[in-house]
């Protein structure tokens, strides 16, 4: 194969080969082949846009669109972990507002924004269903923190290196 | 057959009939904006909302289907309420420019604020700002003036099938436009400006080149041509105000020499000389085994469409150039010679009803003259506008006849302007040239009409020849994947970009909708049928320029002049 | 499986083994402990407590002796984490790691229950050990939520010894499909997503819609930014919405189902996952399903992050891969649903109620609830309140038994403001209001909604203005832009919702949004723009003086909104 200046790289080019085999062809298929692509490359930068689009036989602009209209999918590099303070009702009466604005003072970044060591990235999100817990935060897709407190939510950063 | 009552008057229309069309029907008039029939039905503005009894909310007009005894009512005070509101909200996203605005007076969004008495906006908040992008010689998108109708993206999408264009991100921050936001001139985009035809709004338009042509012929140093393209005789009443369907070619004329014009030339020359190069080079692949099916190659945004999308294909193409550059090369060679004048004084503009010409005349190849061959080309739209700005009486202008010899023209010319004309004047030609008899029936009905894929087999001589016609590129679509799969048996295909071929050019009056386009093409036929000569190879102007100048149909001097070459350009590139 | 027999038999067998479950003490096995494996027990670090109690038993050698089961989420999540000791029923909470030996070498080896685990009633000065005498439970009826004390979510045995795929075997070997649809009609089941339609007459639309194949999908979205009720039952009882899909499927004459599942569920995508594959391996799933020739099989799409899907025509586009956005209907998914073909969507809830309608009969269903509104309904109790959790309650329940009987009032002594239903869509009921019945009717006539079952409760210190600003945030963010009302229209309610609680409002900014409230209700293309000004009305119609107060005085009496100078 011959090198090219896209950005793109071989080895993620063959697995991602891979994730779209199964829809070759098959429009149908975007929303999951994007959400494999993203777990495996961390976002969706547009070689891997026009790999998927060629692949599933659909149009860039099909895979764009798509893209920006579904808030889980990134089209720029995100953290090594991704802190998602939950905004939905039940939160936000018990304290949205200060969870983020503990962690915004900690992290010194807002809600869409990655560390510039690329640690976190902080985003605010609808109900993670955890509101008995209420305010809580879920770090990396899967571990839940409840019942936050300005004084905890340090100490639950630094599980996370 | 379904009953309802529309404002108190009973309606019997067909099942699946909106309620709108069925309104329609009798006389009832419900405002709309994003609809646009069979194209775009989406219900995404909600203008057109009436009253339905029974039913929670207003409902839809232009996507909600009748039904059994249903009671609209289109007009109460709540309804006409509700309509204003959702036109303020509309208004209150919009830059309100009227005044500097292309579409000032022709804006489906301006006559809904009219309509509606609309004085004051009450709200202040957000805007949408996206920045202008005037990157593409044909068309300026301007996201600001976009009420997100989608029809754009519709006619890009299922029409030409270019998808071009998609809606990205969500909510108040739905834009429509390329992905990445990417500017048009990198895109796939082929320039043919269907979507600017179909924008009820100023946010996508034709780039306006009136103010060159302004400069060129206040310029005494330049010797300024023009040539008008078939299409644009049907098309400039319009654009002046006309009814659909009036033929302007001779007030065009009259027009043009007042806004002072050197010459006053006709594509259709160039479009019978066209016939006699296309017609010869068919041949000559024929009887040599060159490639074939042979496929057109005067539409502009069909050639770009071929280099994207199907630049295995491009072999099949005709390597004639469109007839607006056989005259700009012509012009600035043959006529130049002709006429003493240094072709570096010529200025040679088009009036063409097409915005991918803008592309075509900027192509690096299309300049075999020497010179780039043709200056600059305005759409229908734009020559209309200058003639009002000129302040003529258009309608009532005496009528004049072109000037010699780039003038002089065949009713196969004029039939390029509508969808299988060229194949139709080729037709005319080549049976009379292979057979030496003369054609006693002209009129190939088969190749007429908006049909989008059109075939027919016409017997030449010995040679039963087998060809086809598409309107709209996704037509042309279907018969290239034929080709791709080695299943079309073809000799020749006429491709036009544009649905109905160039009289429904994206450089057309607004509106152009299928109605209008089939006045337009029966104008057309009209002025073949008033034409004394009628086949391309009778033209006596032609004749001279091939015995003065070019010597012979594929001779050297043609391959030089009127002969191009093509770029495959791939997606996504 | 091959047959009603062998699930016949599986079940036997099965019910025999946990007996002890049913308060029969086990001559071989000491205990089951179940434990809550619910999203909020294991973020209050129930594995950790596993992890004890597993280290506990070996050490004393009883490993054998005694399961330890995660289950779904068993309702009082902020108590968690829970535990249910079995045969004795003994409710423990609040457990932490170094709470397992006492469980352990106490409860199960000696018999005597840890008291300082047990649960209290407020104000009560004695324990209430046994789960079933908690008036916190004993208020409540489960159908739904049925098997989530007894059985291992991931144990498709445990959910045949509770009847489980008995009424999926009735409806194929006893029932003609149009007497399924007939069933479902008569036990006046509606939908629990929001709208309240009949679920039978649903059904009934698409058997009879013309186009095939049909497809059945599972509603599990869950949008609504309070509710947590259907990841409870995917979480802790996936097999039961998997059997209700296929007893459809019957009905309909449909072989494929989907369902759609919000990306943020991690935990319920894995069980219900792990449910279709064992019923697959079970013959409850693919071809020739016990035998019968019926073959039916599901598949899950993940949803990627958008409210709006959860309305079910834009449900449907975002399940064959394209935008979210809603389309106008007629034609209803009854009719055009996935990939254009005849389609039922339910809700998961409604999913989980049918087994149990096909089962003991629509007549035994119907006689729960009120005239109107059938059967149970699950809420997920959260806010300003002292048991925050999901609940099942008998449709026609007050909100008043909810909030200060199921819910055990308000805490820290401040007084109760308000009750938001529906969430975005919804509405707020003030205090005059807590003895309405809460089923579709009673709450719609309120301006609120059932909705999908998001219950948060406000009190003293919630400032209505906030809580409004809040929702027409959440829907300016995840309205779709396809239609202008909606699009442009809440964004415009916000900014003028802004303004108010920036002390920046005007005299006739009230008047204003109700105008635009209006019309959206009555032009938006969707149900989310339709729905998207409730909580604006819901907040003008019974707190209009919290607006006037920040219009004109420039001020928040709860000190929520912070004004400008
Ligand atoms: C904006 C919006 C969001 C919705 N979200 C959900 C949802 O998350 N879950 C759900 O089951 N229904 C949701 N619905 C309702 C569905 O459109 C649909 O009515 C329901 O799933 C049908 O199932 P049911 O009849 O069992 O209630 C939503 C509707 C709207 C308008
Ligand atoms: S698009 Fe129409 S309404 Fe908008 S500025 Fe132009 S003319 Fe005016
Ligand atoms: S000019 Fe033609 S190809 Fe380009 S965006 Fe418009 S419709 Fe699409
Ligand atoms: S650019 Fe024009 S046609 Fe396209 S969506 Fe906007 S307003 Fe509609
Ligand atoms: S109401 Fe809102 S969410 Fe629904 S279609 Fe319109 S813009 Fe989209
Ligand atoms: S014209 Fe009907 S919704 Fe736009
Ligand atoms: S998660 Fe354990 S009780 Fe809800």
């Amino acid at each position: 194969m011959v090198a090219c200046n896209c950005g793109c790289d071989d080895e993620l080019t063959k697995q991602l080969d891979k994730i779209i085999d199964p829809y070759r062809g098959n429009p149908g298929g975007l929303i999951q082949v994007l959400t494999k692509a993203q777990n495996l490359v961390g976002y969706l930068p547009k070689w891997v846009q026009i790999q998927i689009a060629e692949g599933l036989g659909v149009s860039l602009q099909e895979v764009f669109g798509v893209i920006t209209f579904y808030a889980f999918f990134s089209l720029i590099p995100r953290g090594r972990h991704k802190i998602s303070v939950c905004a939905g009702t039940a939160c936000y009466v018990k304290g949205t507002k200060m969870v983020l604005k503990t962690l915004r003072e900690l992290l010194d970044i807002k809600p869409g924004q990655t560390t510039p060591d690329s640690r976190f990235t902080l985003e605010q999100v609808r109900c993670i269903g955890a509101c008995g817990l209420a305010p809580a935060m879920i770090i990396d897709g899967k571990d839940v923190h409840g019942r936050l407190e300005p004084e905890i939510i340090p100490g639950v950063l630094e599980q996370y290196a | 057959m379904i009953n309802l009552t529309i404002d108190n008057q009973k309606v019997a229309v067909e099942a699946g009939t909106t309620i709108l069309e069925a309104a329609r029907k009798v006389g009832v008039k419900i405002p709309t904006l994003c609809y646009l029939k069979d194209l775009n039905v989406i219900g995404a503005c909600r203008i057109c909302m009436v009253e339905v009894q029974g039913a929670r909310t207003f409902i839809p007009s232009c996507v909600a289907p009748v039904a059994e005894g249903m009671v609209v009512r289109t007009n109460t005070p709540a309804v006409i309420a509700a309509r204003k509101l959702v036109l303020e909200l509309i208004l209150s996203d919009h830059p309100m420019e009227c005044l500097t605005c292309l579409r000032n007076q022709n804006c489906e969004l301006q006559d809904l604020a009219k309509e509606f008495g609309i004085t004051e906006v009450r709200f202040d908040g957000a805007k949408t700002e996206y920045p202008i992008d005037d990157s593409s010689p044909s068309i300026i998108r301007d996201p600001r003036k976009c009420v997100l109708c989608r029809r754009c993206m519709s006619v890009c999408t299922n029409v030409q099938t270019v998808q071009a264009l998609c809606a990205e991100n969500r909510g108040f921050d739905t834009l429509i436009a390329p992905a990445f936001n990417e500017k048009l001139a990198n895109m796939e985009c082929v320039n043919c400006g269907q979507c600017s035809l179909v924008c009820p709004t100023g946010a996508i338009v034709e780039r306006d080149d009136t103010a060159k042509v302004w400069a060129a012929l206040a310029d005494p140093k330049k010797h300024v041509v023009v040539q008008t393209a078939p299409a644009t005789r049907v098309q400039l009443g319009e654009a002046v105000g006309a009814e659909p369907g009036s033929i302007f070619t001779g007030q065009m004329v009259a027009g043009l020499r007042r806004l002072g014009f050197d010459k006053v030339f006709d594509t259709d020359f160039t479009a019978d000389l066209t016939i006699l190069e296309e017609g010869n080079e068919l041949l000559q692949r024929v009887t040599t085994g060159g490639t074939l099916p042979m496929i057109t190659s005067c539409s502009p945004g069909w050639i770009k469409f071929c280099e994207h999308f199907y630049p295995d294909l491009l072999a099949h193409l005709s390597t004639c150039k469109s007839p607006q550059q056989m005259f700009g090369a012509l012009a600035k060679t043959y006529y130049a010679k002709k006429a003493g004048i240094d072709p570096a004084d010529i200025y040679c503009v088009s009036i063409m009803p097409c915005t991918a010409k803008k592309y075509e005349c900027r192509r690096p190849e299309m300049n075999s003259s020497g010179y780039q061959d043709v200056d600059v080309v305005l759409t229908s739209r734009e020559l209309g506008r200058m003639f009002i700005q000129a302040g003529l009486d258009t309608t009532n202008l005496p009528e004049e006849e072109y000037d010699e010899p780039l003038g002089i023209s065949t009713g196969a010319g004029e039939i390029f302007g509508a969808s299988g004309g060229v194949m139709e004047a080729a037709l005319r030609t080549v049976y009379e040239v292979v057979t030496g008899q003369t054609l006693e029936n002209i009129d190939f009905e088969v190749c007429r009409g908006l049909t989008g894929v059109k075939e027919a087999t016409v017997q030449v001589g010995d040679l039963s020849v087998k060809v086809a016609i598409t309107n709209g590129l996704g037509n042309a679509r279907k018969v290239l994947d034929k080709i791709r799969a080695g299943e079309a048996d073809y000799h020749f295909i006429e491709v036009m970009c544009c649905p109905g071929g160039c009289i429904g050019g994206g450089g057309s009056p607004i509106p152009t909708n299928t109605e209008i386009r089939l006045k337009r093409i029966d104008a057309t036929y009209t002025e073949d049928e008033r034409m004394v000569l009628r086949k391309s190879h009778e033209n006596p102007a032609v004749t001279a320029l091939y015995e003065e100048f070019l010597e012979k149909p594929l001779g050297h001097k043609s391959h030089e002049l009127l002969h191009t070459h093509y770029t495959p350009r791939g997606v996504n590139k | 499986m091959k047959s009603l027999d062998e699930l016949a038999k599986i079940k036997e067998s099965r019910r025999a083994a946990l007996k002890i479950r049913e308060g029969v003490p086990s001559a071989t096995e000491k205990a089951h402990v179940m434990m809550c494996g619910g999203a909020g027990c294991i973020s209050s670090k129930c594995l950790e407590v596993v992890d004890a109690m597993k280290e506990a038993l070996s050490k004393n050698g009883i490993a054998e002796q005694v399961q330890i089961i995660l289950t779904g989420c068993m309702g009082p999540c902020d108590m968690g984490p829970v535990a249910i000791v079995y045969p004795d029923a003994t409710f423990y909470r609040r457990l932490k790691p170094k709470d397992a030996e006492a469980i352990v070498e106490e409860h199960i080896m000696k018999g005597n229950l840890v008291q300082r685990l047990l649960y209290r009633a407020p104000g009560a000065k004695e324990p209430t050990p046994k789960v079933t005498d908690i008036d916190l439970f004993a208020k409540q009826k489960k159908i739904v939520l049925r098997n989530n004390f007894y059985i291992d979510p991931t144990s498709i045995e445990d959910y045949i010894a509770n009847d489980g795929y008995a009424a999926l075997g009735k409806a194929l070997t006893q029932m003609q499909p149009a007497e399924i649809i007939e069933e479902v009609k008569k036990s006046g089941l509606r939908g629990r997503g929001g709208a309240g339609f009949s679920t039978g007459m649903k059904w009934g639309f698409t058997a009879a819609a013309s186009g095939s194949p049909k497809y059945v999908v599972c509603n599990g979205d869950e949008g609504d930014p309070g509710a947590f009720m259907d990841r409870s039952v995917l979480e802790g009882d996936p097999h039961s919405v998997i059997e209700g899909m296929a007893i459809c499927g019957r009905a309909i004459g449909a072989e494929q189902g989907y369902v759609y599942v919000r990306a943020e569920y991690p935990l319920a995508i894995e069980r219900l996952d792990y449910a279709i594959q064992k019923a697959r391996e079970n013959g409850l799933l693919g071809k020739d399903i016990l035998g019968t020739g019926f073959n039916f099989d599901i598949e899950i799409r993940i949803g990627a992050g958008a409210f709006v899907c959860g309305e079910e025509t834009a449900l449907l586009t975002s399940i064959e891969g394209k935008r979210g956005e809603p389309r106008p209907r007629p034609p209803f998914p009854a009719n055009a649903g996935v990939w254009g073909k005849p389609t039922v969507l339910n809700n998961v809830e409604t999913w989980a109620n049918i087994p149990e309608i096909i089962l003991k009969g629509a007549a035994a269903y119907a006689a729960i609830g009120t005239e109107k509104s059938k059967g149970t309904k699950v809420f997920a109790l959260a806010g300003r309140i002292n048991n925050t959790g999901i609940i099942e309650v008998p449709m026609g329940t007050t909100l008043r038994e909810i909030v200060f009987e199921i819910g055990g009032g308000i805490p820290r002594k401040k007084a109760f403001k308000a009750v938001q239903t529906g969430g975005p869509s919804g509405g707020c009921i003030p205090a005059d209001y807590l003895d309405t019945p809460v089923d579709y009717d009673s709450l719609g006539a309120l301006g609120a909604i059932m909705g999908s079952g998001g219950m948060i409760v406000l009190d003293e210190d919630s400032c209505m203005v906030d809580i409004a600003k809040f929702f027409l945030d959440f829907v300016v963010d995840e309205s779709c832009g396809k239609c202008s009302p909606c699009r442009i229209g809440t964004k415009r309610m916000y900014e003028i919702l802004d303004n108010i609680s920036k002390g920046k409002g005007k005299e006739g900014d009230i008047e204003l949004l109700v105008e635009l409230a209006t019309t959206i209700k009555a032009t938006a293309l969707c149900g989310l723009g339709q729905t998207a000004p409730n909580p604006v009305l819901s907040t003008i119609r019974y707190f209009r003086k919290e607006y006037e107060e920040h219009i004109r005085d420039k001020k928040c009496a709860c000190n929520v909104c912070e004004l400008e100078e």
